[in-house]
């Protein structure tokens, strides 16, 4: 089963001074605000951010609500904004991967993979034992899940007194935050080229085509970063 | 639970853990030491940069309510906060927090 110790190690990265609590928990504040304004009740909230646990996706769900889109066009809406979750597990989950552990483990943790707990792990893997990574992953994805549950839970109940201004800062928040986290993570060649020309080119794609600007603007970035890399250190 | 909703949610959660799972079936055969786990690295950095500066430069939401100029301004001083405050990630959020709103009414 799960490890204790690993597993309390992990939910405890959340009261650290680089914790990601305070932004997660502000972001799914607006988003239990706005799921409240787009018709869902409290209930339905809260099992929303339960199972999709993707900010991106919540905001493309409760968009495609309010214009009344067909269930297939909001499962390829989602699937499009949320796709950078493939190369995120992808470039997690080796780290992790280990014959000891069962199987499960890894397709149930598999549904914390979110920008907040990635960074957290991609900084902190390596101080842990690779056999005993996936518990201290689950504890980390546990401890960012209950914090994104309850702060959608607190945004519905506060939405009637959120003003503008602060449903602005509340959206502003999150992307300082991880703006921040990828400037700090900026430590080799090829992770400082990702993340300069993702940030260049995701924008500048989004004027050709805004559903493909991510996927597309991620691909040629992370590829040419990746390329360059190579080409210095070997 | 209006159906509608319901049915709504569900769909989205499939379409989210589908890229999760698909990812998770594919980390079985790589090793962390490929060049291939090098690469999607990179691609998952670059993917999340461009996915952060989309939702600034074009943002979705209660952002759209706030100038171009005034948002970049708040990226320009976070950034200048985080690395003042040696890379503490907590000054600079709340700060971008407060000032958004405040910025927003002056530019």
């Amino acid at each position: 089963m799960i490890k204790k110790e690993l597993f309390f190690k992990g939910y405890k990265s959340i009261l650290r001074y680089d914790s990601p609590a305070i932004a997660l928990g502000c972001c799914f504040i607006a988003i239990g605000a706005l799921l409240k304004n787009v018709g869902f009740n409290i209930q339905e909230s809260v099992v929303s951010t339960m199972l999709i646990y993707a900010l991106p996706g919540s905001l493309v769900m409760a968009e495609s609500i309010l214009i009344g889109a067909s269930l297939l066009s909001i499962f390829i809406a989602v699937w499009f904004v949320n796709a950078r979750l493939y190369p995120m597990a992808v470039s997690l989950f080796p780290l992790m991967m280990d014959d000891s552990q069962p199987k499960w483990k890894y397709y149930l943790s598999c549904h914390f993979i979110a920008v907040s707990a990635w960074l957290i792990m991609k900084s902190n893997y390596e101080e842990i034992e690779k056999k005993d990574r996936v518990d201290f992953w689950i504890g980390i994805g546990t401890a960012t899940w209950s914090v994104s549950v309850l702060a959608t839970i607190l945004g519905f109940y506060l939405a009637d007194y959120l003003n503008k201004d602060m449903l602005m800062g509340l959206a502003i928040l999150n992307p300082i935050y991880f703006t921040c986290m990828m400037v700090g993570a900026m430590k080799t060649l090829q992770i400082t080229l990702s993340v300069s020309l993702g940030a260049i080119l995701g924008p500048i794609f989004y004027f050709f085509s805004p559903e493909w600007s991510i996927l597309l603007g991620g691909f040629i970035a992370g590829s040419i970063a990746y390329l360059i890399g190579e080409k210095n250190v070997g | 639970m209006s159906v509608n909703i319901l049915l709504s949610i569900i769909v989205t959660s499939l379409a989210t853990y589908l890229s999760r799972f698909l990812g998770v079936l594919s980390s079985v055969r790589i090793k962390e030491t490929s060049k291939i786990f090098r690469w999607f690295n990179c691609l998952a950095y670059a993917t999340l940069a461009a996915l952060i500066a989309r939702t600034i430069i074009f943002p979705v939401g209660a952002l759209m309510d706030a100038s171009y100029l005034s948002r970049l301004l708040v990226v320009l001083l976070s950034l200048g906060i985080f690395f003042i405050t040696k890379k503490n990630f907590v000054y600079p959020t709340i700060f971008s927090a407060i000032s958004m709103g405040v910025i927003n009414n002056f530019f």
